[in-house]
Parts: C-alpha cells; structure tokens; sequence
C-alpha cells in the first residue's frame, strides 16, 4: 500500500501541493488523472522520493520513504518520470539491463540476463535490442526505458504518462501487462494518463487529482460518473456503458 | 552490462600497435640508441634507464588517465563536449600552485599538489554547479560555459602570474610537455593512473550518472557519492598531470568521443579502450612533437591542441541527427 500524509509541496511561494493524504491499494492498478498542472507529476515524483516534501509522510510498503536507504527503495519500486532525456549511447539491451542494477550491483547472473530478455519480449524489443537509443524512434526510446523500469522487478512501478509516443498496439500492450501483473502477480502500478478511456479500462482504482489536492479518490466504477469527471475537467463529459465498460465522451 | 562476444582481432591490431608505438618513442632521440649498444653500451642502458623508459612511460600514464578523465567529466556534466582541460579543472589546478607558491614558496611538492587539487575540485564543483541551471536540450551551452569559466579561470591565474613574475612557471603548467621527464620526476603519474584506473570498478555507476540524477535514484545510487568520487578522481588526476607534465589539452574530449562513436557510452566495455586509445594517441603526438624539427621539440600540448581541435570542431558540426 502506498500511504500519502498530509503532504505539502511548494516550489518558492508557489503553494504545488496542499496537504494531499491518500492512501493507493497494493496489488491494484492505479490511474491518476486530472488537468494539466494538477500536480500529478509532482505527487508522483515524491512517492518515488525524487524531491522531498515540505510537510507530511509518504509511506510504500511500511518503509517512510524520506528516511528509507534509497538502494533498498530501488528493490521496492521504479519509477519513469514524463520527460527522459538521455545523452548517453547506451544499446537497448545495456540500457534494460541497468534495471538490474538494484538487485546485481554489477554482478549479473544469468537469472539476469532471462529477466532482461523478458523485459526485452514484453516490449517487442527484441528487433532493436542491439541498436543505440539514438537509432530508435519515440516510441521504441520510450518503450526502451519502460523495459528497464520493467527490469527493475519491483513491486510498486510508477509511470509518469507511459503511453507518451506509443501508438495504439503497444498503448494496449502496456496496459494488458501492467493489469495482468497487477492481478496475478500482486504489483502495484501507478500510472499518470491522459487517456481516460485507458484508466476506465484497466485502472481498478482511480487517483483524481486538480489545482494541488485530492478531487476524488476510489474505485474506477464510482468515479467514472458523468458529474465528477465533468468537473473534474471543467468540461462536459458523459460517460457511456459499452460492452459493460465506462467510456467517457467528451467532444 | 551485456555480455557481448567481441572479435579479436581489434584487440590483437591495438596491440600491435601500441607495442610499436612504444617501441619507437623508447629510441627516438636526440643521443642514438639501438639494440644492440643496450648490450655493451652501459651509458645507453642508463640512458634508456633514466630518460627514454621514464618519458614513454609517463606519455602512456598520462595519456590513458587523462582521457578516462574526460569520459567521468562527460557522465558527471551529462555532456560529451567537455573535458577537465576546457571547463576549468586544469585552471584551478595551476590557479591553486600559483597561490600556494606565492603564499608559502617554500612549501613541499606535497602541499603545492594539495592546493592544486583543492582548487580544482573547488573550479570543478562550480562549473557543474553552473551547467546544472542549463536547458537539458541545448547541449551547445554546456561546453559554451565550459570554454567561457575555463578561460576566466585561466586568466585569473595567468594576472597573477604575470604580477608577480611568474609566467614562466604558469607556461610550464600550461603547455603540457614531456621533454623535462626522468626518472624520479614522473612517479606520481603511476598514481595518477592508478586512480583512473580504479574507475573501471564503479563503472556501471558511472554510466548510470550519465543517464541523469532521476535515473540514479531509481537505480538507488548514492548520487551525491558518485559524483564526489567521479570528482575526486578528475581533479587528482588533472592536478597530478598539469604539475609534473603541464596541461594536454583535448585529450580527455578527443578519445572518449572516437570510442562513444565506436562502441558507446557503456563504461564498463569502453573503459579500458579509451585507456588504451588515449595513451597511443598521446603518444603518437609526442613522436610527433620530437620528430616535427628534429632535434628540437615541440611541446606536445601544441601537437595534440592542432588536432584536437580540428576534431572538436568536426565533433560539433557532425553531431548524428537525433529523432526526438
Ligand atoms: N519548477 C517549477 N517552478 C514553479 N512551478 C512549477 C515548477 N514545476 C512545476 N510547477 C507547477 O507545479 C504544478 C504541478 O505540476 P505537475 O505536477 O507537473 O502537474 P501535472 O503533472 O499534473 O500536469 C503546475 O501548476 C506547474 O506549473
Ligand atoms: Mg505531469
């Protein structure tokens, strides 16, 4: 379980975050969605301690995450930021294969080398797994570093807006693996998206988030309601059931 | 981290040509040497013993740890086009002797190292804490700013020179040369390598930095450690160069660039080829700097600077097109 405390974030004067408490289930697949600028990106990169909060907790799995040694977070979760931009000229297989590092500290053994070719399959990168990121599109460059997030065998997996850049098969493709692992292997995704057709599908339980606070927080059914979401996004929206499923309209 | 099956024959090629290369830097010279006269000639073999060995040694030592520097500068900026001889490194470095010579001239060779280490950690930790405020997708500015804080340094340390007299001793330091080498007076490059060496065990670290401090954390690294060390080892290294042979421009930019086109940035595999490549090409140039106006000599620092930068400049306008 992921346990949010009354957390306060603010850059300068600018208040980001204001007393946001939540608490996100273990083993269930978790979309947060909101406007641009809600705070979603920062939320997530405090969960994942990349910066520190002013005020508040943030537990993942019992461990306080401002006071646990960050080599033993990286066995607990991964997290993949929105924007990645990476100078280096790593191979796809190298750059997938540093996902390991967590667990190897540099000593890979050949239980490493199958879990990196896993990552590779699961991606589809197994075509490109030899080139250099710089030889790959978007899409495959993003796909190369959710591999490696992959990789990482953590049981909390973040992802700031994944399916930047992928087109519709992999779109799918990411989100089918994310649930099954979530569902049958009891991980914990938590996913930034835009889409929020792909949170109605997958997401059992959904983060809303707008201008620095929790707007609503529950189970994808109850808060796919035509009122909340329109609000939500200050826009009208109106959710269809189709095929037993919530689709939002919105245009 | 992968484990690739690599052909030979590259590595035997290397080889070859690096015991070539050392071959001919031990017997060229001003007094001849050959072959057979180390048998008969004890004057020779002393000769060999004290000038000629130490020389080719400390080009190797020198060429090797100054470009593993450049690659750790590289993953520390983020940034292929800087090296500790353009961002400010070797300036604080000789900055820091002039200031300890003026202010304890009769300090040990010990304390004159330490204040040059002192400062170019000192310059080093500046200039990243510069480049950290730059735009990630404009990698132009980083060496811009390098170039630009690399020459106020220099300058810095070049007025004071020339206040109290010292230029002389500043052109020492700046112009790298390996001329004066002997034995006794080229020991701390073993050092020096030593410590560039000891990289190769931190590699993936290393690499991993390179990919960013967000990355780093995932992966659980110790980012403030790494870079301190990744640090260290730069301004230790450069110091020890800049005050027993001067400073080598190019060479920390020039080699790990050639190999990042060759095999990439994964440290762990490219690692001991840039070793390698750096003291050859270092070497290369300093038969060049003694052979060019035979018998006198060039100092190498000028040798490597011609193509350094010529490279450097090709570096910046073939730069392989990113699909963002
Ligand atoms: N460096 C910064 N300085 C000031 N404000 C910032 C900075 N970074 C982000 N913000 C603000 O913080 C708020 C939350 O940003 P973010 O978490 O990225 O939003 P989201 O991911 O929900 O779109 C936004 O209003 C944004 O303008
Ligand atoms: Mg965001």
């Amino acid at each position: 379980m992921i346990e949010i405390d009354r957390i306060g974030f603010a850059i300068g004067k600018s208040e980001i975050l204001n007393e946001v408490s939540a608490q996100l289930p273990r083993g269930k697949m978790t979309a947060i969605i909101g406007p641009n600028g809600a705070g979603k990106s920062t939320l997530l990169s405090l969960i994942a301690r990349l910066i520190s909060p002013a005020s508040g907790t943030i537990r993942v799995d019992g461990h306080n995450v401002q006071q646990t040694a960050s080599d033993t977070l990286a066995r607990i979760l991964a997290v993949l930021r929105q924007e990645n931009v990476i100078a280096s000229r790593l191979r796809v297989r190298e750059l997938v294969g540093f996902g390991r590092f967590p667990h190897t500290r540099g000593q890979p053994d050949a239980q490493d080398g199958e879990k990196i070719q896993w990552a590779l399959d699961l991606m589809a990168l197994s075509p490109f797994a030899d080139r250099f990121l710089d030889q790959l599109s978007g899409g495959q460059r993003q796909r190369a570093l959710i591999a490696m997030i992959l990789c990482q065998d953590t049981d909390y997996i973040l992802l700031d807006e994944p399916l930047n850049n992928l087109d519709l098969f992999h779109s799918r493709k990411l989100m089918q693996v994310l649930q099954d692992m979530a569902h049958r292997l009891g991980k914990t995704p938590v996913l930034v998206i835009h889409d929020i057709n792909y949170a109605a599908k997958y997401a059992d339980n959904i983060l809303a988030m707008k201008q620095g606070g929790i707007f609503a927080n529950g189970p994808t059914q109850a808060i796919f309601e035509d009122d909340l979401l329109s609000a939500l996004f200050d826009t009208p929206i109106r959710i269809h059931q189709i095929e037993g499923q919530p689709f939002a309209m919105h245009h | 981290m992968a484990c690739r099956t690599t052909n030979a024959m590259p590595l035997i090629a290397a080889i070859l040509l690096a015991v070539v290369l050392c071959i001919l830097s031990i017997f060229t010279g001003v007094a001849d040497i050959n072959i057979a006269a180390l048998f008969n000639d004890p004057q020779a073999l002393w000769l060999l013993a004290v000038s000629r060995l130490p020389r080719t040694l400390a080009v190797v030592l020198t060429g090797g740890s100054l470009a593993i520097c450049g690659l750790i500068m590289q993953m520390l900026a983020r940034n292929k086009f800087v090296e500790p001889t353009t961002a400010g490194t070797g300036q604080g470095a000789a900055l820091g002797i002039i200031v300890i010579t003026i202010m304890a001239p009769q300090a040990s060779l010990t304390i004159k190292m330490l204040a040059a280490i002192a400062a170019a950690l000192c310059s080093t930790a500046i200039f990243l804490a510069l480049i950290r405020k730059l735009p990630t997708d404009q990698p132009f500015l980083v060496p811009l700013v390098g170039l630009v804080f690399g020459g106020f340094v220099g300058a810095i340390a070049t007025f004071i020179a020339y206040q109290l007299d010292l230029l002389q001793y500043q052109d020492v330091w700046m112009n790298g040369e390996f001329s004066g080498v002997m034995l006794g007076r080229y020991e701390m490059l073993w050092f020096a390598a030593a410590l560039s060496l000891a990289a190769y065990f931190v590699a993936d670290q290393f690499t991993i930095i390179g990919l960013g401090k967000d990355m780093a954390l995932n992966l659980g690294l110790g980012y403030r450690q790494i870079m301190l060390l990744g640090m260290t080892i730069i301004c230790v290294v450069t110091a020890l160069s800049v005050v027993t042979v001067g400073m080598i421009p190019f060479v920390g930019l020039v080699v790990p660039n050639i190999a990042s086109r060759m095999m990439g940035d994964n440290l762990r595999a490219s690692l001991p080829w840039v070793a390698g490549l750096g003291a050859m090409m270092v070497l290369a140039s300093d038969l060049i700097a003694r052979l060019v106006r035979y018998p006198y000599e060039v100092p190498v620092s000028v040798v490597f600077g011609i193509f350094g930068s010529a490279f450097f400049l090709w570096l910046l306008f073939s730069r392989p097109a990113h699909a963002r």
